[in-house]
């Protein structure tokens, strides 16, 4: 795969179809590859690797890249075709500056733990591509997944085990912001809790709820937008498995609002952003509440 | 040294509780170890190294420095210190008790930090031999021995026995309070050494080289290689966080509806409203910012500190970036640029 990666993107770059390539840099062991933008073939050939630990989405740099003059070619395992939609629908990418290349994946490795898929992948929902302008290797099928068996044992607790789950997980966080500056459903230019004039800004907690306020209001901006494409709970310094608050989100929606998978394509109203008489009134929210 | 089997190192643990709060590595259930209060049940991790450095015990995230309660035209300051309780921590590796030096060159100079200075009066720091470094260790590369830790007493983990000796007057006082039997021999420690030494040379960053760039910093400020290394930084603040040296503060106002907490807080480099002032931030892209991080543990740090280096190679930054960028990346690279 990598050597025919390396070759394409080489021949790509030479033709002038694109003027820069948006993948993956070899480091110092084989599990911590950087992701990279490379100009030129030499640099491809000595540094461009596509391996079990090319975890990185690099959808949302496209933000940035397909802003810039010319045209960039980007590698796209599956999951990360999907944030790669979704941002098309957001009118975060310039899809015209963008050449997709999807690639075969076979599931990411652990970086902390080798022997293991990552936890996204061991739940992997979908190995199909869903947007490329070709492909290289395959593409597989949307998976049925057991994605939901953790949100499902949450939902099955009582309303205090639940809270003692979430305090025992959150109250970890030291606010290092990766899983939301990683997320490529946040793509607002100034976050409100980076913003020392909007009241709510805050680099650490301030009183010990804070940080549960943090993740909670950032589950829902992202509610219906979230691809689950997994990077929160992969860059994560504290373990926090953050991705269970929007696969909770991802269930609602499904079982409200009829099967949704954010990015499967770029024209579909998300079922957050659209009215149909069948929508869920918001009473529900006491209905459910006292389950 | 002091030695006791390990089977009694709950024991140990105990007398030491009994007195004062301790501290010690436990496993998180996640794979990895933190620093956890002793109590019955709580064991000794087996882990390299606490995925959160030990600064918390000294410089914790977050702190209140003082109170201030607002009446009419009235303000009341309340000075909110109190005198920090005796504690004491276990299991410290080399590194880690490397950073307190680097801490206390900061925070122990003038003007002196009373916060900080409390609790390292009180903290007393028994430290932990390694034996089993991890490939993402570099402590050699700035000349630290992973196998004869600093701090007031360190102990060694050898064969089926806990050793352990004291390195200052309050390391001793600790120990010659607790009744453990003393030994001359100390064979099994210093072929674990001897051991240890072994795995530390043949380590994969075992041949990284610190370099001298204080006499270059031009050079390397305005080296190229800056532009590729930051250009996928997410800004975030995890290498900062899991950093034992990283020392930058901010100090924030909070309202709690009762009065005013004035508190500080880590901060980030690689933060959008680091260093903010009245015309804005200095550091204005990534790439300036990311470049602080690094210059500062560098160039600038040994500039001002007699060539010790910022930077104690605990590799924690290594396995914490979310894009696997990090400070050997950036020595090798700068290294390259400025021979
Ligand atoms: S979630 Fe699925 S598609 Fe994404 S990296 Fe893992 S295995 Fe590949
Ligand atoms: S990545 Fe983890 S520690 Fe950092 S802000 Fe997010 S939840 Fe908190
Ligand atoms: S810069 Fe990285 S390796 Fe050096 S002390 Fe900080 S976290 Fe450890
Ligand atoms: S170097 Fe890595 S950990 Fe540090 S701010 Fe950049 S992305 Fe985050």
């Amino acid at each position: 795969m990598q050597k025919v990666m390396i070759e394409r993107a080489a021949e790509l770059l030479s033709s002038g179809k694109v003027n820069r390539v948006l993948g993956w840099r070899a480091g110092l062991f084989a599990h911590d590859n950087t992701p990279s933008v490379f100009t030129d073939a030499a640099d491809l050939q000595a540094n461009f690797v596509y391996n079990e630990f090319c975890g990185a989405n690099l959808s949302k740099y496209l933000v940035k890249e397909s802003d810039k003059e010319g045209t960039v070619a980007v590698f796209l395992k599956p999951c990360d075709t999907y944030s790669f939609n979704q941002l098309i629908a957001e009118h975060k990418i310039k899809r015209d500056n963008v050449y997709a290349i999807g690639v075969q994946c076979n599931g990411m490795k652990d970086v902390n733990d080798r022997e293991k898929l990552e936890e996204r992948c061991a739940s992997c929902k979908s190995r199909k591509h869903v947007a490329y302008d070709e492909l290289i290797g395959e593409s597989g099928e949307i998976l049925d997944s057991n994605r939901f068996d953790m949100v499902e044992k949450l939902e099955n607790m009582t309303s205090e085990e639940r809270f003692e789950f979430w305090r025992g997980e959150l109250s970890r966080c030291v606010r290092c912001n990766a899983c939301r500056n990683v997320c490529p459903a946040c793509t607002c230019e100034k976050c409100i809790f980076d913003n020392p004039d909007s009241g709510s800004a805050n680099k650490a907690p301030a009183d010990p709820f804070e940080e549960n306020l943090f993740h909670i209001i950032r589950a829902f901006h992202v509610a219906g937008r979230c691809t689950d494409c997994g990077e929160c709970s992969r860059v994560c310094p504290e373990n926090i498995p953050l991705h269970l608050l929007n696969r909770k989100f991802i269930k609602d929606i499904n079982e409200l609002y009829g099967e949704y998978q954010a990015g499967e394509t770029v024209n579909e109203r998300g079922p957050l952003v659209n009215y149909t008489q069948g929508d869920a009134e918001p009473s529900v929210v006491y209905e459910r509440g006292n389950s | 040294m002091y030695k006791l089997n390990l089977s009694e190192i709950n024991a140990f643990f105990a007398k030491i509780a009994q007195n004062e709060k301790l501290y010690i590595p436990a496993d998180n259930g996640k794979g990895g170890a933190r620093y956890t209060e002793w109590a019955e049940g709580v064991e000794l991790s087996n882990a390299c190294n606490t995925e959160r450095s030990a600064k918390d015990f000294f410089f914790p995230q977050t702190e209140n420095l003082v109170d201030f309660k607002v009446n009419g035209k009235k303000i009341e300051v309340i000075d909110s210190r109190e005198e920090c309780e005796d504690f004491v921590v276990f299991g410290v590796r080399a590194c880690d008790v490397k950073s307190f030096e680097i801490l206390d060159s900061v925070y122990l100079t003038d003007p002196i930090d009373s916060y900080y200075k409390n609790r390292r009066e009180h903290g007393t720091v028994i430290s932990l031999a390694c034996s089993a470094p991890e490939e993402t260790c570099f402590c050699r590369t700035f000349g630290i021995d992973a196998t004869k830790p600093a701090g007031d007493a360190r102990a060694y983990i050898a064969g089926d026995s806990l050793y352990i000796e004291a390195l200052t007057e309050k390391g001793s006082a600790l120990l010659s309070s607790l009744g453990i039997a003393e030994t001359d021999d100390t064979a099994a420690v210093y072929a674990q050494i001897a051991e240890t030494e072994k795995k530390l040379a043949e380590l994969p960053l075992a041949a990284l080289e610190a370099k001298d760039f204080t006499k270059k910093q031009l050079d390397a400020f305005n080296a190229p290689v800056w532009a590729g290394l930051s250009q996928t930084c997410l800004g975030c603040g995890s290498c900062t966080f899991v950093c034992p040296t990283c020392q930058c503060y901010d100090i924030k106002d909070f309202d709690t509806g009762h009065g005013i907490k004035r508190f500080r807080c880590w901060d980030s480099c690689m933060y959008s409203d680091f260093t903010m002032m009245a015309h804005g931030t200095p550091r204005n892209t990534q790439l300036e910012k990311f470049r602080q991080r690094f210059m500062h543990k560098l160039v600038y740090y040994p500039m001002n500190n007699d060539g010790v280096y910022g930077c104690v190679g605990c590799g924690r930054c290594l396995k914490k970036c979310p894009i696997s960028m990090n400070i050997v990346k950036v020595m090798k690279s700068l290294g390259e640029v400025t021979e």
